[in-house]
C-alpha cells in the first residue's frame, strides 16, 4: 500500500470546470425523463386500478417488464438495439431521456396506484352519495388527496432516477460521470475527480430533498 | 320542484322482495319496505344484521341481486345495471356516515359547496350563501374556513349533515351518525337531526340511540339476520314487542 498517497485538493478543484458542463446534461436527462415518466406513470397507474380487467393487464405487463429489467440493459437496448429495428440511429440524449422515462414510469405507476388505493373507501362513497359522477369524485376528491400522499415516494423516485443517469456514460452522453471519465483519462486523478463527481450528485439530490420537504410541509398544512 | 300531488300518495322508497348476497352470505332476505314522504324510519338490530347494507342499497352504494327498488320514481335494477337512475337518485338522496367522511383536503365551506357547484351547477356565490345558511342552521357558521381535522367529532358530523343538505335532498339516510362520537357530542348531532325531522324531512336512520328513536321515529324497524322481524310505531315496538327476538334484543340494548 502506498501510505504516502495524498488527496490532491488542487486536482479536485481543478476538475470542477470540466465537470460542470456535465450537470446540465444530468439534469436534462433526469428531469426530462421524469417529466415524461410522470405522465406514463399516471397513465399506467390508473389503468392498473381500472375496473376493467382488460385495461389492467397491459399496465401489469408494463410494470413487470420495466421494473424487472436493469435500467442499464434498457438504455443499451434503446440506444443500440432499437436503431436496428428503426433503421436509423438514436441520439444518445434522447435514448437517455427515454430510458429514464420508461423506467421511472413503471415505478411511478406503482406509486400512483398505491396513492389512489390508500384513500379510504368512504371518500369515494361520500362523493357518490352527493351525486358526483365517478370522474368528478376522482378529480375533486380522490386525486388531490392521493397526490399529496404521492409526493414523498415521487421525490424518492426522482432521486433514484437522477443517480441512474450516471449509468448512461456507457452510451457516451456527456453527463457528470462521462465528463469525469474523460478528464481522468488525461490526468489520472480518479480519487479526486470521482470525489468531486459524488459531491455534485449530492448537491443535486440534496437540493431536491429540501424542495420536497417544503412541498410536503405545505401539503400537510392544508389538513 | 317535483309534482306535489304525487308526493303525498307516492312512496319515496318502495323496496319489494329485495335480496342481497355477499358471496355465499345472504345479507338481505326478501326485504319489503315502503317509505312515504315526511316519514322518519329508524332501523335497529344487532351488529351484522344488515342495517347498513339495507340503507346503502337505497342510494346504490350496494348492489342487490334480486327484487325491485324504486326511489323517488327512479327504478334501481339488480346488479347495479341502472347507471342513469343511480345518478339521479344520488342527487336526490343524502347520506350521513358513521365516520363522517368529510373531504380532509377541503375547508368546511368547500366541503359543503363542492357538490352543489359540480352537480347542480350553482355559481360559487349561490353555493357559498346556501352553505353559510346551512352551517348556521347546524350551529357551526363560525367554522366555515377551518379544515375538518381542526373540528371536534360532533362539529364534523354537523358539517357532514350540512354538506348532504346542501344538495336539497328529498330523502336523508343516516348510518349510525353518532356511533363514532364521544358521548358529550352525541347530543348536538341528535339535536340537529331532531330539528330536521321537525321540518318534515324524510329520514331513514340506523342508530343505537333508543331514546332518540322513540322520540323522533314514526316507525321503528327491527331487523335480524337480514330479515325484517318486526316493525311498528316506536311505543308499540319498544313497550310491547311481539317477537321473541325483538324482546331479547331490546332487553340487551336497553339495559345500558
Ligand atoms: N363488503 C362486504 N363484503 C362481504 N361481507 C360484507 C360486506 N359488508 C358487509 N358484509 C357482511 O354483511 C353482513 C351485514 O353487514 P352490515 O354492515 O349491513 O351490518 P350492520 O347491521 O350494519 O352491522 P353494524 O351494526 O355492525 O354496523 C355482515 O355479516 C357483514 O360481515
Ligand atoms: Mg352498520
Amino acid at each position: 500500500m502506498d501510505v504516502n498517497f495524498q488527496f490532491d485538493w488542487s486536482a479536485a478543484f481543478g476538475s470542477i470546470p470540466y465537470l460542470l458542463p456535465g450537470i446540465p446534461w444530468t439534469l436534462l436527462i433526469s428531469f426530462g425523463g421524469l417529466a415524461i415518466g410522470f405522465f406514463i406513470g399516471i397513465f399506467f397507474g390508473l389503468l392498473r386500478i381500472s375496473r376493467l380487467r382488460w385495461l389492467r393487464w397491459p399496465a401489469i405487463v408494463y410494470v413487470e417488464v420495466f421494473r424487472g429489467t436493469p435500467i442499464l440493459v434498457q438504455v443499451l437496448f434503446i440506444f443500440y438495439g432499437l436503431p436496428q429495428l428503426l433503421g436509423s440511429p438514436i441520439n444518445a440524449l434522447v435514448a437517455g431521456i427515454a430510458a429514464i422515462a420508461v423506467n421511472s414510469g413503471a415505478y411511478i405507476s406503482e406509486i400512483v396506484r398505491g396513492g389512489v388505493q390508500s384513500i379510504e373507501r368512504g371518500q369515494g362513497e361520500a362523493s357518490l352519495s352527493l351525486g358526483l359522477s365517478r370522474t368528478q369524485a376522482f378529480r375533486y376528491v380522490i386525486w388531490p388527496q392521493a397526490f399529496r400522499r404521492m409526493i414523498p415516494p415521487l421525490g424518492n423516485q426522482g432521486i433514484i432516477s437522477i443517480k441512474d443517469t450516471s449509468l448512461f456514460s456507457v452510451i457516451g452522453v456527456g453527463e457528470l460521470v462521462r465528463q469525469g471519465q474523460i478528464y481522468i483519462a488525461t490526468t489520472f486523478t480518479a480519487l479526486e475527480v470521482y470525489f468531486m463527481v459524488a459531491l455534485m450528485y449530492l448537491a443535486i439530490t440534496w437540493t431536491l430533498s429540501i424542495i420536497l420537504r417544503q412541498l410536503e410541509r405545505r401539503g400537510l398544512a392544508g389538513q | 320542484m317535483s309534482n306535489t300531488m304525487n308526493s303525498a300518495t307516492h312512496p319515496i322508497v318502495r323496496m319489494q322482495k329485495l335480496n342481497k348476497h355477499f358471496g355465499s352470505l345472504h345479507v338481505l332476505n326478501d326485504i319489503d319496505l315502503t317509505i312515504v314522504p315526511g316519514e322518519v324510519v329508524v332501523i335497529i338490530g344487532a351488529s351484522g344484521s344488515g342495517k347498513s347494507t339495507l340503507i346503502r342499497c337505497i342510494n346504490g352504494l350496494e348492489e342487490f341481486q334480486s327484487g325491485s327498488l324504486v326511489v323517488d320514481s327512479n327504478e334501481l335494477l339488480p346488479h347495479g345495471k341502472s347507471t342513469k337512475a343511480l345518478q339521479t337518485i344520488r342527487t336526490e338522496v343524502g347520506m350521513v356516515f358513521q365516520q363522517f367522511n368529510l373531504f380532509p383536503h377541503l375547508s368546511v365551506i368547500d366541503n359543503v359547496t363542492l357538490a352543489p357547484m359540480k352537480v347542480r351547477g350553482l355559481s360559487r356565490d349561490e353555493a357559498v350563501s346556501n352553505a353559510k345558511r346551512l352551517l348556521d342552521r347546524v350551529g357551526i357558521a363560525d367554522q366555515a374556513d377551518k379544515y375538518p381535522s381542526q373540528l371536534s367529532g360532533g362539529q364534523q358530523q354537523r358539517v357532514a349533515l350540512a354538506r348532504a343538505l346542501a344538495m336539497e335532498p328529498r330523502l336523508m339516510l343516516f348510518d349510525e351518525p353518532t356511533s363514532a362520537l364521544d358521548p358529550e357530542m352525541i347530543g348536538e348531532v341528535l339535536d340537529a337531526m331532531r330539528e330536521l325531522a321537525k321540518e318534515g324531512m324524510t329520514m331513514v336512520i340506523v342508530t343505537h340511540e333508543m331514546g332518540f328513536a322513540r322520540e323522533v321515529a314514526d316507525r321503528v324497524i327491527f331487523i335480524h339476520k337480514g330479515e325484517i322481524t318486526e316493525e311498528g310505531h316506536p311505543e308499540k315496538l319498544f313497550d310491547s314487542p311481539q317477537h321473541e327476538r325483538t324482546q331479547s334484543f331490546l332487553a340487551r340494548v336497553l339495559k345500558h
